[in-house]
């Protein structure tokens, strides 16, 4: 099987230990990536924020070269990116006039045909049969809080991926590996995103009532598919336990992490070594 | 032929758009038109004397008036020809108002659309037989489906004025969803006191057949003359033999069955009657959750009847009851969140069926009530503690495109009111909080009730939403903010009611496609017209009311249930009906037997039917359509491939001749 694979700055950038475990991960499922040629920004916030046609045109161009090389489904392991991918699709097959002018403007013909996934998505499509089979450790010690962030499940309308207030399709392939799903109550909470940049204290703050309610519900370890949100709850945990003086330790996994580790791959083939938190 | 044409101003609808003056002196040409003339309001009695006059002294055979839609004047207009000896099928109308004066600006176009269209009906009505209404007899007796407050209320009406009636309740006892509320508004008087006695009527009236855990299967037949085919499940239980002793529900094992009538809040035994004051007061057996059913194991409720009531072999029934008319009274359900489907999915913020102390206003009204489950002592669900802060939510699904339903739910306002009254009146020290949108209180005493709630009982009204409600240490953090402060604010609260939407009874669509009668995109009834004809439905004979037209209160549907008994009165206050003559009729003799219009016919008003000699030898097969039951829409014609049925009063014939008349 062979899927179209969109990085984003992230995954070849900051998170590279992301691209590393989805790669692995899905390579073990006989999923095979085929990295989209010459791709561009996804636009992300920055687009978005500033210019509207901007943040339609730098998503297009992605799509277009999809569509040029045959690329029908394509991963975006960033919420930001599929969003945005999904998005412009969205308004691009809505428009007949919008199709003529990013046409033009990324020199490409783009319909905005091609389907976009996020991680979840792809594991689904593997099938919750398949990936059980592939389990050879189950993970029967982990007790696992799924977390979602914002963009994995919101905008709603565009997106149309599980119940945005209280999504539930990561913990059905958590339970797939053995392991327990926690209920807790920030599924869907904002980890700050970007604001790690310009106002760390929202971050901290955002993060360290995340970290606390999910120790406070018995889970020892937290799931993302975002790599932001590993960021901010990875890398910024030992700020957190500096500026409010308490011991988190909570290891923040990649959905990818947990699947290729239930599979039989070693934490150090996944890049779990390469997390700040260490299991 | 001699026709008159008159044309209306309606007095500035028309005229603005339409040279009225013009029209009529354009049409006093046209071959067969005797008299034409325009005149400000045809409809007033001056016009209809005019019209009549001319009638009269013009001895017109066939009337066209140009006005406003037939389905505003056709029947002034028939009965102004009537009264002067002119069969009133003769009578033709051209809407030169809806379909010209007011979709159009250019008054040139406009005017000569309108003569178009008045040309169009001179030589429709040139084409018109006279035609005799249909007479069909009334059985006199009455259905009415759902046995809440507003089908007892309708039930006993007709009863009371001294005919037969048929209440059909689909579940074990009559009394609805009011038998479990426990005070109701704006009077705080105990619900159940004021309807057991009415259901203590039905139960005792002479002339009222109850047909209790028993659902509507089948319906034929048309106005006067249904036949209406209701299931009777399986009770198990012998009525007629069984006292209501409770030897068999006290003794029951299988006693942790969530009870319906306490919405989940509270348990049942597997053989049980739901409320003590049901009627009838005789148990049922849940057949999902006896053992002695699913596994041939138990049977001590039948070792400890002593009259022998307990039949483990009972089956369903089918029965046939043949009544005149139907009421519909199926009522409601709460919007049940995270379990129903498709769009009202949404608000898993809230938490509810995921967070035991989350609960909906049903099971709050369960948990005050003196015979619920707690025996009236306020307790949450989750570890039985009184709460100390409840906070209440409004418009859960109401006023809500995105995620719920767009209209208002109407009475969650009075009912949220009143429980933080209740809540008050029992838990003296708690506090009551609630989020609303806007406070809708229009009603007698309405106002007045909910000023008492915040300003007497003390609740605290924020105007504002909830944006979600996490658990802590078994503790509700609900966040939301108040808009009128400008503030997000955060309560810690032990109970959360919310007050979701109200929405149409489950199957209530099926029920309406077996009834043959509208319903809404949520389901809900559709009346025939909103104002002025509240209580029917475009079924002659089908009469709604309660809450499965439209969300409402006690008052409301009570009221609204006399009006539909009151139109069931009126229906048989006759022998026989008549009905309009529009109607398709099969030419028997072409008829090709093909039946491509008994499939078609939307009413199912067309029958095979066989002719046959003297000797009783068949002769050939064909169609044929039951005046009682067609609705005269056409459908048939448009289908039969040898053109073999027509519709009277606009055969197709008048169509050529309407057509040609434009080319």
């Amino acid at each position: 099987m062979q899927i179209g694979y969109y990085p984003g700055c992230a995954l070849h950038g900051s998170s590279n230990d992301y691209e590393r475990s989805v790669r692995v991960c899905l390579g073990r499922l006989g999923m095979e990536l085929r990295e989209l040629d010459d791709w561009v920004c996804c636009g992300a916030t920055a687009a978005h924020s500033l210019n509207a046609k901007l943040a339609t045109a730098l998503p297009a161009r992605n799509l277009a070269i999809a569509e040029r090389d045959g690329i029908d489904q394509m991963l975006a392991p960033c919420p930001m990116c599929s969003m945005e991918l999904i998005k412009a699709g969205q308004a691009l097959a809505a428009s007949d006039a919008l199709r003529r002018e990013m046409s033009e403007i990324v020199e490409q013909k783009v319909s905005g045909a091609t389907g976009v996934l996020n991680l979840i998505q792809v594991f689904q499509q593997i099938g919750l049969e398949r990936i059980q089979k592939a389990v050879v450790q189950p993970l029967s010690q982990t007790k696992a809080a799924c977390y979602y962030g914002c963009l994995l499940v919101r905008p709603p309308e565009q997106l149309r991926f599980d119940d945005c207030e209280n999504p539930t399709s990561m913990e059905t392939i958590i339970k797939a590996l053995g392991a327990e799903a926690i209920d807790w109550n920030y599924k869907t909470e904002c980890c700050g995103a970007g604001m790690t940049m310009c106002n760390e204290d929202t971050v901290l703050d955002l993060a360290h009532k995340i970290l606390t309610d999910v120790a406070a519900h018995g889970a020892n370890c937290v799931v993302v598919a975002c790599p932001m949100c590993h960021v901010n709850l990875d890398m910024k945990q030992a700020d957190v336990e500096r500026r409010y003086g308490v011991t988190h330790r909570m290891p923040i996994y990649y959905l990818s992490d947990l699947v290729g580790m239930a599979m039989g791959a070693s934490g150090a083939e996944m890049g779990v070594d390469r997390h700040y938190v260490v299991a | 032929m001699r026709i008159g044409v008159f044309t209306c101003w309606c007095g500035e609808n028309i005229a603005r758009h339409v040279d009225c003056q013009k029209v009529a002196e354009a049409i006093r040409n046209l071959l067969g038109v005797h008299c034409s003339v325009d005149y400000k309001y045809m409809c007033s009695d001056p016009g209809q004397s005019m019209i009549r006059e001319q009638i009269r002294n013009g001895k017109l055979t066939g009337l066209v008036v140009a006005a406003c839609s037939p389905h505003m004047h056709l029947k002034t207009f028939r009965k102004a020809a009537e009264a002067e000896g002119l069969n009133p099928y003769m009578v033709e109308m051209a809407n030169v108002r809806e379909h010209c004066a007011w979709v159009h600006h250019d008054r040139e176009a406009a005017t000569a659309k309108a003569i178009d269209i008045i040309r169009m009906a001179v030589a429709k009505v040139q084409q018109n037989r006279p035609l005799a209404a249909i007479r069909v007899p009334v059985t006199k007796r009455a259905m009415v489906i759902g046995g809440g407050v507003a089908g007892i209320q309708a039930a006993l009406d007709i009863a009371d004025a001294g005919f037969e009636v048929v209440l059909v309740e689909r579940d074990p006892s009559i009394g609805g969803k009011m038998a479990g509320l426990s005070e109701t508004f704006p009077t705080l008087d105990c619900s159940q006191c004021i309807l057991t006695p009415r259901m203590v009527d039905v139960g005792q009236h002479p002339r009222i057949k109850l047909h209790t855990y028993s659902e509507v299967e089948a319906v034929n037949g048309y106005v006067g003359n249904f036949k209406v085919t209701v299931r009777k499940k399986a009770r198990y239980v012998d009525i007629t033999k069984c006292n209501g002793c409770g030897d068999c529900w006290n003794k029951c094992p299988q006693k942790k069955n969530l009870s319906e009538f306490d919405f989940g809040m509270g348990k049942r035994t597997a053989i049980y009657v739901p409320f003590p004051q049901a009627v009838p007061a005789r148990p049922v057996i849940d057949r999902e959750a006896c053992t002695m059913l699913l596994k041939g194991k138990c049977g001590i409720c039948a070792k400890k009847c002593t009259r022998g009531a307990i039949n483990f072999e009972d089956q369903d029934q089918l029965i046939t009851e043949d009544v005149g008319a139907i009421v519909a009274a199926t009522g409601y359900k709460l919007c049940d969140i995270g379990k129903d489907e498709g769009r009202y999915k949404g608000y898993g913020e809230y938490g509810f069926g995921r967070y035991a102390d989350v609960i909906d206003g049903l099971q709050f009204e369960r948990i005050v009530s003196a015979s619920g489950p707690t025996g009236g002592e306020i307790k949450r669900p989750s570890d039985g503690k009184t709460p100390k802060s409840v906070v209440f939510i409004c418009c859960v699904g109401s006023r809500d495109d995105a995620k719920g339903c767009g209209y208002c739910s109407k009475i969650c306002c009075m009912y949220v009111a009143k429980h933080t009254m209740l809540y008050k009146h029992k838990v003296h020290d708690g506090q009551a909080h609630v989020f609303y949108m806007d406070i809708r209180a229009g009603g007698k005493n309405y106002e007045e009730f909910v000023r008492r709630a915040i300003e007497q009982d003390g609740a605290e009204y924020h105007r504002g939403r909830v944006s979600r409600i996490t658990e802590h240490n078994g503790q509700l953090i609900v966040r939301g903010v108040d808009t009128l402060v400008g503030e997000a604010m955060t309560i810690e609260a032990d109970l959360v009611v919310l007050a979701t939407a109200m929405r149409p009874a489950d199957g209530v669509e099926s029920l309406a496609q077996k009834l043959n009668i509208g319903y809404d995109e949520y389901g809900f009834l559709s009346e025939s017209h909103p104002k002025l004809r509240p209580v029917e439905t475009n079924t002659a004979g089908v009469l709604v009311c309660g809450a499965c037209q439209a969300p409402k209160d006690i008052p409301e549907s009570v009221a609204q249930a006399s009006a539909a008994a009151a139109k069931v009165m009126m229906l048989f206050a006759r022998d026989e009906l008549t009905r309009e003559p529009e109607v398709a009729e099969v030419n028997e003799q072409t008829c090709a037997a093909c039946f491509s219009c008994v499939r078609g016919c939307p009413y199912k008003a067309i029958d095979e039917a066989d002719i046959t000699d003297r000797q009783g030898r068949l002769i050939k097969r064909t169609a044929r359509v039951n005046p009682g039951l067609c609705m005269g829409c056409g459908t048939c014609v448009a289908i039969c491939p040898s053109k073999s049925v027509d519709l009277a009063g606009f055969t197709e014939q008048q169509v050529y001749a309407m057509v040609e008349s434009l080319v």
